[in-house]
């Protein structure tokens, strides 16, 4: 039998990743960037992690290196579409490939090595799951109360004005594209120091891609992106589950379970037009535009 | 005369290639709604950026009160207490009106207390608004209130404007004059920029006249008649408009019962549209943008098919077939979008001619370009329609906007159609090219063609046009003749508009 909190407990842990990946990205979205190298930061955060906690034996000293490891890496981005002003798409797209060969190449010694244990938090539960969602409302708080998120929102809406009012469209850019590569770093870290305590090549296996589409899913919301995690962590610890007690469905099928329930309530959203501008759900307006001063 | 609040000195701005602003020196007093007049291109916007902020001059010296003033981004603008409303608007669409103030102002107060202050500071203007809607649901005239309410906020000493009617019906405009007469008896010095004439000799107080980047005059507005004004601006005699030789002939076009569901969220649906159009009239269609403007342009041109038997030129029936079809059969169209729309940034204006003059032109035969033909063709418009470019090599994107608009309506105007359909013809072109856009209007329905003027450009379309309707919200009102119509009468018909209650008060 399933039991529903036993199940709930690994979807946090299962959800986390993602959580954190997407809590970045939807900052970067909002303040305009489409940075599709999520998953090129997330696989380097999770060997960054490992590397450091299995070097210091601290798990949360991993954690903070592959935060930094994340940001690091985004910079090459930053580099790409916000000096270079190349096109984001394909910036990003290099860098998700980029990511991935780095870390193959930099991970080959710490194959076949196992994490340091990782103290429990409150209630048993991680810390870092925790801090994931204290991420949710602090993310929110952010982007709609506070002064610096007013200003991230309004260079993502519309980069002229924002330039003609005074505001610094590529410096904040700049940090939103550091924030989304760590926040996807500790994401990445998550897997390999908190899940699967191991190193494997390409270990975060599309997870930075799921992170993309929950970001357009949560309409570019915080409450929204934590719906997303959840959903697509509950249908992977569901599969898992009916997996293991040997239901009569196809291995394949239950693996793909996630992404397609993931697909499929984006899907259904947008058919019921839930991105109108009016009901403020559509798409940062300068989302994916590079931005360049007419002085 | 009261004392200035702000003063510029022999200030100057050069970008590689052109002197943007040389040696301009003028003065703004408290409580003066001052005018800066001058064609696009003479330098108005740089000399307002300056003074905003977002460009530094390269010399000369500004002083704001009896201090010396150096802005060195819009924040330090602002803070020394000037404002600006820019002419496209600087709002953000899907934030709130309260969002949208706040990042507007350098130190907004909490949330509940800047949607009351906005509350009511709106109220003492007459400018009503409410804090919590969303920009993109708003009509232009409530989104200019939105960045005058965000500048009042401030208390500016000086309040700079940049072509704020543009896109203002008649009401709404008047509206606003009547916020800047309450905003200048309270003392502050308004910087008003516009190529309205009439406007500009109505209610200003005092005009600086910008030419080529340079002050060559300065004047009371009231005491010069609009020619004279337009002649110092040009820096010549402005040709008068030649209406003459025209006769309304035979029908050519006829659309009877033309609905069409709204293309997109944000769009207009058409309801029961239906116009005649006789050969050597102009009839013009006014009406604030988003009436659906683009819409009927679109189910006219063929870029959107309707319903079999609305869209009749020489009694065929056009309305099930695309653009070149209607093309070859004598239907053009130049839509409003320039850029993307009209013509293709990157291909060169000869390429560009084959877009819509290919069939009727002969520049496609068997399939393949003629491109010695395009050539000739494009070098063809250029040359009648004083296009200012190197030549048709030249890509589309190169060209200012009034060259474009001027090789964009010459394109169709020389492929002499049955039937031409024009969406805001002189759309920020400056004065004289405007003049010449309508001019050959004028005499392409001389030569026997019916032409539809979609303006917002009231004063446009009662230049040009025999009959004149308004569009409202999709709806085509019954043509009337324009002899006799004032401007007052036409911003009735456009009724609807947001804000007529303020107006009318």
């Amino acid at each position: 039998m399933i039991d529903p909190l036993s199940v709930f407990l690994l979807l946090l842990s299962a959800s986390t990743p993602i959580l954190f990946a997407a809590l970045g990205e939807l900052v970067a979205e909002r303040a305009g960037v489409l940075n599709l190298g999520v998953e090129g930061m997330m696989i380097t955060g999770a060997l960054a992690g490992f590397a450091a906690a299995y070097a210091s034996g601290n798990p949360f000293l991993g954690f903070a290196a592959a935060a930094l490891a994340g940001a690091l890496i985004s910079f090459l981005f930053v580099v790409l579409t916000q000096v270079f002003l190349a096109n984001q798409v394909a910036s990003g797209l290099a860098l998700t490939l980029f990511g991935l060969g780095l870390a193959a190449m930099f991970g080959k010694p710490f194959e076949g090595v196992k994490a340091p244990p990782m103290p429990a938090g409150p209630l048993d539960i991680n810390w870092i799951v925790w801090l994931g969602l204290a991420m949710v409302p602090a993310v929110w708080w952010f982007l709609n109360r506070s002064r610096p998120g007013l200003i991230l929102r309004g260079v993502g809406e519309n980069h002229d004005a924002a330039h003609a009012l005074g505001y610094g469209v590529r410096a904040t850019r700049m940090a939103a594209i550091a924030f989304g590569g760590a926040m996807a770093g500790v994401g990445g870290a998550f897997i390999s120091i908190a899940t699967v305590l191991q190193w494997t090549e390409g270990m975060t296996a599309g997870a930075g891609w799921i992170a993309l589409a929950i970001v357009v899913f949560s309409r570019w919301t915080a409450p929204g992106v934590l719906a997303g995690a959840w959903l697509f962590g509950g249908v992977t610890v569901l599969q898992l589950r009916l997996q293991a007690a040997g239901v009569q469905v196809p291995v394949q099928l239950l693996s793909m379970a996630p992404y397609l329930a993931t697909i499929l309530v984006l899907v259904l959203i947008s058919a019921r037009q839930k991105f109108s501008r009016r009901g403020g759900g559509a798409a940062p307006g300068s989302l994916g535009l590079n931005f360049h001063a007419l002085r | 005369m009261t004392a200035n609040v702000f003063r510029a000195e022999r200030i100057g701005k050069s970008y590689p290639g052109v002197r943007a602003n040389d040696e301009v020196s003028f003065a703004v007093a408290a409580g003066e709604i001052h005018a800066l007049l001058g064609e696009n291109g003479a330098g108005k916007s740089t000399l307002v950026k300056m003074i905003y902020g977002l460009v530094r001059p390269d010399d000369g010296r500004m002083w704001l009160g009896d201090a010396l003033y150096a802005p060195t981004d819009p924040r330090a603008a602002r803070q020394s207490g000037v404002a600006m409303v820019f002419q496209h608007f600087s709002l953000f669409d899907a934030l709130t009106v309260a969002e949208n103030i706040a990042l507007g102002m350098e130190n907004p107060p909490p949330r509940r207390e800047l949607a009351a202050r906005i509350t009511q500071v709106s109220h003492d203007f007459g400018l009503p608004l409410n804090p919590g809607r969303r920009i993109v649901t708003l009509s232009a005239g409530e989104r200019q209130r939105v960045e005058i309410i965000r500048c009042l906020l401030q208390n500016p000493r000086l309040l700079i404007m940049d072509e704020p009617t543009s896109v203002l019906t008649p009401q709404e405009a008047e509206l606003l004059f009547a916020t800047l007469r309450k905003l200048a008896a309270k003392g502050t010095a308004i910087l008003y920029i516009s190529h309205k004439l009439e406007e500009i000799r109505a209610h200003c107080d005092r005009a600086t006249i910008l030419r080529h980047g340079r002050v060559v005059d300065s004047c009371d507005p009231r005491a010069h008649s609009a020619r004279e004004l337009a002649a110092m601006m040009v820096g010549g005699e402005m040709r008068a408009i030649d209406r003459s030789g025209r006769q309304a002939g035979e029908v050519l076009l006829k659309v009877q019962g033309l609905s069409q569901p709204a293309p997109s969220a944000e769009g207009t649906a058409l309801k029961e549209v239906a116009l005649t159009l006789r050969a050597g009239e102009i009839l013009g269609i006014g009406g604030v943008a988003g009436n659906g403007q683009e819409e009927l342009l679109a189910a006219l041109s063929g870029e959107v098919r309707s319903t079999p038997g609305t869209v009749l030129l020489d009694g065929r029936d056009l309305s099930t077939e695309g653009p070149e079809p209607r093309r070859i059969a004598g239907l053009l169209a130049a839509p409003e979008d320039r850029l993307g729309h009209a013509a293709v940034p990157d291909f060169s204006l000869a390429e560009n001619t084959l877009l819509t003059a290919g069939a009727r032109k002969g520049l496609v035969r068997g399939g393949l370009i003629d491109h010695g033909g395009a050539r000739a063709y494009a070098e063809a418009v250029i040359r009648d329609f004083d296009v200012r470019t190197p030549g048709p090599g030249a890509a589309a994107r190169a060209l200012s906007g009034g060259n474009l608009q001027k090789f964009v309506i010459g394109r169709e105007v020389m492929q002499d159609p049955r039937v031409l359909v024009v969406n805001q013809p002189t759309w920020g072109v400056d004065a004289g090219a405007a003049a010449a856009v309508r001019q050959s209007l004028l005499d392409l329905a001389r030569k026997g063609a019916g032409i539809i003027v979609i303006s917002q450009d009231l004063d446009e379309l009662l230049e040009l046009s025999d009959r004149f309707c308004a569009l409202n919200e999709g709806r085509l009102s019954n043509p009337l003749s324009t002899k006799g119509l004032t401007l007052d009468s036409i911003g009735l018909m456009l009724g609807g508009a947001h804000g007529m209650e303020e107006a009318r008060a």
